[in-house]
């Protein structure tokens, strides 16, 4: 026993030693351009996040493969697991900012995007978030460091209305239509929108949370069988798409009166449900793969450096994360266009140039990435970018295509924008950026 | 009139399969005094197990008949969670005999978070789908009375047979066999059924054994009804209420305790719910148990608590 | 022999009753406090400070509030996470409504606000007795993280239910940069363990250790249970509060609902038995090992795996954090049941006797 506690004391002595030694300032080489990265491989939600770094991290691959890297600057990442929790994503966030001087940071969970949007400004990282985190962090005149590229949830709600409302040959009045949303701040984020448009056209909006993680949705799913609505709008991550699936099989309510948002609507949520999902539908917002899906199998996946299977390559999380990855990228490189080509560029040189994206398709179809998603251009004050999308309908063994491109409808969107980013910038004392800060 | 049947028939059988897992709960607890706090992630790793089992089987030993593939999953299944059982008997339980209580449950975590790390390693962290061939779509019952018919969810039916013959199964084994005998003695006093001649280590692997059996059956009903992955685990925390208002050593406890917390909750939230926003009926049913605990502190059968003064 | 008594004669009561009767105590605990507020900013780096040492002092404060209640009181808490959660959002609209509020005080307004919620959410344990209570303080879980997320008014009709802060400032001080927040907090919690470390050693805390140990002995001579009880939960829902108001405040900044989740309080209630019940180090000992441990591992295998020339994998790096972390506990436990406080007491022990052994 005494030899037990001598020992035990010694590797606690030990540990702490350790943990003395860490050091975390170590820089990027010269001459590297390093990627912080934040996804989530473990937890509740790994079957959705894994697919989104596996293609986050072969893009960044491809890069180096095919392209020598952003105009011969080498691209370096590390990951750093977050399972999807806000303080071991904080944590995540502050051990890998030392590492460079400035990186773009893509945490996949709002969660996480509101901790770090505290943080990111004063560390000058900026901070992609990508169809998800704050909408109204596409006004760039408050959010200077947030970048919700791609579209945020209300552009992404706003084209599920649109096209319901072309369903319904233009009048929803009188339509029943719920929610049924993950009780997160993630869930709760297309709520003003939908409230807003319910007044302008007369539907009926039924709210229906469900406890996070989202596995026993019995309750919701009889009210939904008592209420009868026209449709249903799911707005789940993780296990909770496939619960609410079985759950509207269980109780017998059509799946092709379903419609998630792009993160409800990937192949982990309708896998297992195979058959049964037949006719659910969602957005998406990338496009078949292409030329780069084919760039990434012939650089990556068969040099054996592919960083998931090589099945999942084209899947729809994994081209989000693709795209991703290719935003970020983008955006070091119109900076070097600026700030000097060739050479690492920091934090702040990085938001100038994520600010100033100009990816129109000429340039999309010199990086192979026309099909995969739409031209997007940023400026000073939309740091939105693009705010279309598509439905795909699942057919039991695939996600195929069932709409056109739909553009969100900016004049509904614009005032709640500048509402609630000006409730921001009032409780933090923030004022608007001057027309002069936008040229730096 | 009909939907408020429904209801109360969905709920009642949520609440059934709730008790399957707090039946391992009370298992571990009746015959060890230990608060199994891993008995989340036994349910993961036993539906992990199974699942990919039921995968590899036919691509290595090529069995094409799902039926048996899906039992020889189960039977190796059964056989890691007997591993699982030895090793925690062989590693943790032994070496902190008669310790308090807390000392255990702080064990079982330690145990919780190991088993996460070692399950998620072997079989991985995708969703994986259990197919024992539950029937997924809504049975119409009664439609003379009722118009349209009262729904009633097969699957979950299908379950709670099972639960009911699972509970009645380890009933009798607890009142009528001399292994279920030596486990009530064993949960009674360590030291005092030692020195009788119980041999404590073997009881607690059959206890942590038919701990993980259980396990395995709710993760194997569990997992056909949501697939298996990671959030199958916080199933555990629904549970607790049920563990707790039937009694912790009271295996028809489970079941009347499930009854209660799966009615209160679906009740609750489909016809109180909408006046408040929603989303309750996790909180009603730990209020809903702590009202009943109120009344018996100990739970409607649990035992009484002596103290000595 | 360095560490005896050998004369210290005590020459008044006070001077017996002071809260370190030996002079090597007070002295190290002094070198302690003075090592951890003019040291450690000069050798620790921003990711240090912020990712480690605030948390941990921040978590070590909590555990010391469910230490009281747990450890010296008897009384299991599921629930603190919810009593960190009201102390945050009390002291949250204390700042968003109240004008100029000094933010001390604001966060004692969330420490009072989740003391009420702590006695209202105690009452039941006037009844009920041992795991059976664990059920009354989930209920205070699950209750305040819906009404957290329902209730817009405790987040200032935010459209997404988070709340944030900005711009701290305390007695004319910023506390915006890492070093004014570790300042800060560290300053917060010697004040609240000195006077924890008080109110245990005082007539109030052993009324809580004879509830602990036998309340219906206790209630005979004479200690009402009701009192001591809940007292218990008023002063150990103040500390979490307070804990959760600096939580929110300074370490995260924004948060939600989620970020005081019932594994934060299951994390609390680990803190507490691992590092010790019913002892004011384990609590520290405790937060160290659960909030540095995890962390440590996470940094230091990649190296292992590098010198014997293995890439770990981010998703294996997680799991193999998990394992080691499951397997430590269990380990410590097994050779020392009551906590790595009781360790420390042995290890004292030694040292008194030393180079005797015993």
């Amino acid at each position: 026993m005494k030899l037990r506690q001598l020992v035990l004391a010694a590797s606690l002595v030990a540990a702490a030693a350790t943990s003395a030694l860490v050091s975390t300032a170590a820089y990027a080489q010269a001459k590297e351009q390093f990627f912080p990265v934040l996804p989530y491989r473990t937890g509740a939600y790994a079957p959705n996040g894994v697919p989104w770094a596996n293609g986050y991290a072969d893009y960044l691959k491809l890069i180096n493969a095919r392209d020598g890297g952003i105009n011969g600057v080498k691209i370096t990442f590390e990951e750093c697991d977050t399972a999807y929790a806000t303080d071991r994503g904080v944590e995540c966030y502050e051990r890998l900012k030392g590492k460079a001087q400035g990186g773009i940071f893509q945490p996949l969970s709002t969660g996480i995007t509101f901790a770090l949007t505290e943080k990111a400004p004063a560390d000058k990282n900026p901070l992609i978030t990508g169809g998800y985190g704050r909408s109204e962090s596409s006004d760039g005149g408050v959010f200077k460091w947030n970048f919700p590229l791609q579209g945020t949830y209300w552009s992404g709600a706003d084209i599920i209305m649109q096209f319901l409302t072309k369903k319904e040959n233009g009048n929803l009045k009188g339509k029943k239509i719920a929610l049924v949303y993950h009780d997160s701040p993630y869930g709760k984020e297309p709520i003003p929108l939908l409230q807003e448009r319910a007044k302008m056209q007369g539907y009926d909006l039924q709210l229906l949370p469900v406890t996070a993680p989202g596995v026993e949705q019995k309750a919701t799913w009889l009210q939904i069988r008592q209420s009868r609505p026209d449709y249903v709008l799911l707005w789940g991550w993780g296990v909770m798409n496939s619960a609410a699936l079985k759950e509207a099989v269980a109780t017998g309510y059509p799946r092709d009166k379903m419609f998630g948002v792009w993160w409800s609507a990937a192949e982990p949520d309708v896998k297992d449900v195979g058959e049964a999902a037949k006719g659910y539908s969602g957005l998406v917002v990338t496009g078949p793969g292409g030329k780069v899906i084919e760039d990434v199998k012939k650089f990556v996946h068969d040099k054996k450096q592919g960083t998931g299977p090589a099945d999942e390559v084209g899947s729809t999380l994994y081209n989000r994360g693709l795209v991703s990855a290719a935003l970020a990228v983008e955006g070091v490189r119109a900076a070097q266009e600026r700030f000097g080509k060739g050479k690492v560029v920091n934090g702040d040189q990085i938001r100038w140039g994520l600010e100033n994206l100009n990816m129109d398709d000429k340039a999309l179809k010199k990086l192979g990435l026309d099909t995969v998603m739409k031209p997007l251009s940023t400026s000073c004050l939309d740091h939105e970018g693009s705010r279309s999308a598509r439905m795909h309908t699942w057919d039991g063994k695939a996600w195929n295509y069932s709409s056109d491109w739909i553009e969100a409808d900016t004049s509904i969107i614009k005032p709640l924008v500048k509402q609630f980013a000006d409730k921001y910038a009032a409780e933090r004392k923030l004022t608007r950026r001057t027309p002069a800060d936008c040229q730096s | 009139m009909g939907f408020f049947l429904e209801t109360l028939i969905g709920g009642l059988m949520a609440g059934m399969l709730y008790s399957l897992v707090a039946l391992g709960f009370v298992l571990i607890y009746k015959a060890s005094g230990v608060f199994n706090f891993a008995q989340g992630a036994m349910v993961l790793f036993a539906a992990l197990a199974m699942a990919r089992f039921a995968e590899w089987l036919p691509v290595y030993a090529g069995i094409t008949s799902p039926v048996v593939a899906n039992l020889i999953a189960f039977v190796l299944a059964a056989a890691v969670m007997f591993i699982v059982a030895w090793v925690i008997e062989y590693l943790v339980l032994r070496h902190l005999v008669n310790q308090e209580g807390t000392t255990l449950l702080m064990a079982t975590l330690g145990i919780t978070y190991f088993l996460d790390g070692v399950g998620q390693t072997i079989f991985g962290s995708d969703i994986y789908k259990i197919d024992i061939g539950m029937p997924k779509e809504p049975l119409m019952a009664f439609q003379n009375a009722f118009e349209g018919g009262l729904m009633i969810n097969q699957e979950d039916m299908v379950a709670a047979v099972i639960a009911a013959v699972l509970v009645a199964g380890l009933s009798l084994f607890f009142q009528k066999t001399t292994t279920g005998r030596a486990l009530r003695a064993v949960a009674d006093d360590h030291q005092a059924a030692q020195s009788i001649g119980i041999p404590l280590n073997r009881i607690w692997v059959i206890v942590w054994c038919v701990a993980g059996i259980v396990a395995l059956v709710a993760g194997m009903i569990w997992g056909s009804k949501l697939g298996v992955q990671f959030s199958l685990s916080t199933v555990a925390l629904r549970a607790l209420p049920v563990v707790i208002l039937g009694g912790l050593t009271s295996v028809p406890g489970a079941i009347i305790g499930g009854l209660i917390i799966g009615v209160g909750e679906k009740l609750s939230e489909v016809f109180l719910g909408p006046y408040v926003g929603g989303g309750i009926e996790i909180w009603f049913a730990y209020v809903l148990a702590l009202g009943f605990l109120l009344i018996r502190p100990q739970g409607l059968f649990g035992e009484k608590i002596i103290d000595r003064v | 022999m360095f560490y005896r008594e050998n004369g210290q004669f005590k020459t008044s009561y006070q001077a017996d009753q002071q809260i370190f009767p030996i002079a090597q105590d007070r002295w190290g605990v002094l070198l302690l406090i003075a090592f951890a507020f003019l040291a450690v900013p000069l050798w620790a780096d921003e990711y240090m400070m912020r990712a480690i040492l605030i948390p941990f002092l921040i978590l070590s404060l909590a555990a010391l509030g469910v230490n009281i209640l747990v450890g010296y009181c008897g009384q299991i808490s599921l629930g603190s996470g919810a009593f960190m959660a009201v102390g945050a959002y009390a002291a949250f609209n204390c700042w968003v409504r109240l004008e100029g509020i000094p933010l001390l005080a604001a966060l004692l307004i969330g420490g009072f606000f989740a003391t009420l919620v702590g006695i209202f959410f105690g009452i039941p344990s006037l009844r009920v007795k041992g795991l059976y209570l664990s059920v009354a303080t989930l209920a205070a879980q699950f209750f305040c993280d819906w009404a957290f997320l329902r209730i817009n008014w405790f987040t200032n009709n935010s459209a997404s239910g988070t709340a944030s802060v900005a711009n701290l400032t305390a007695f004319g001080f910023d506390v915006v940069t890492p070093l004014q927040k570790y300042i800060f907090c560290l300053s917060i919690l010697v004040v609240f363990g000195v006077l924890a470390k008080n109110l245990v050693r005082g007539a109030i805390g052993r009324e809580w250790m004879a509830i602990r140990d036998m309340d219906v002995a206790a209630a005979v001579i004479g200690i009402r249970p009701m009192y001591a009880k809940l007292s218990a939960f008023a002063v150990s829902s103040f500390i979490v509060g307070v804990a959760g108001a600096l939580w929110a405040f300074v370490h995260l900044g924004s948060w939600e609902p989620a970020a005081f989740s019932v594994d934060r309080s299951f994390q609390l209630l680990f803190m507490v038995i691992l590092g010790g019940m019913g002892s004011i180090m384990g609590s520290f000992f405790g937060a160290a090992f659960i909030v540095i441990l995890p962390i440590a591992i996470n940094i230091v295998l990649p190296i292992l795996g590098s010198l014997v020339g293995v890439a770990v994998s981010t998703a294996a790096l997680t799991h193999a954090e998990q394992i080691i972390f499951g397997a430590l506990i269990v380990w410590f436990l097994i050779v020392e049941p009551h906590g790595l406080a009781k360790l420390w007491s042995v290890g004292k022990q030694k040292m008194r006797v030393w180079p005797f052994p015993h």
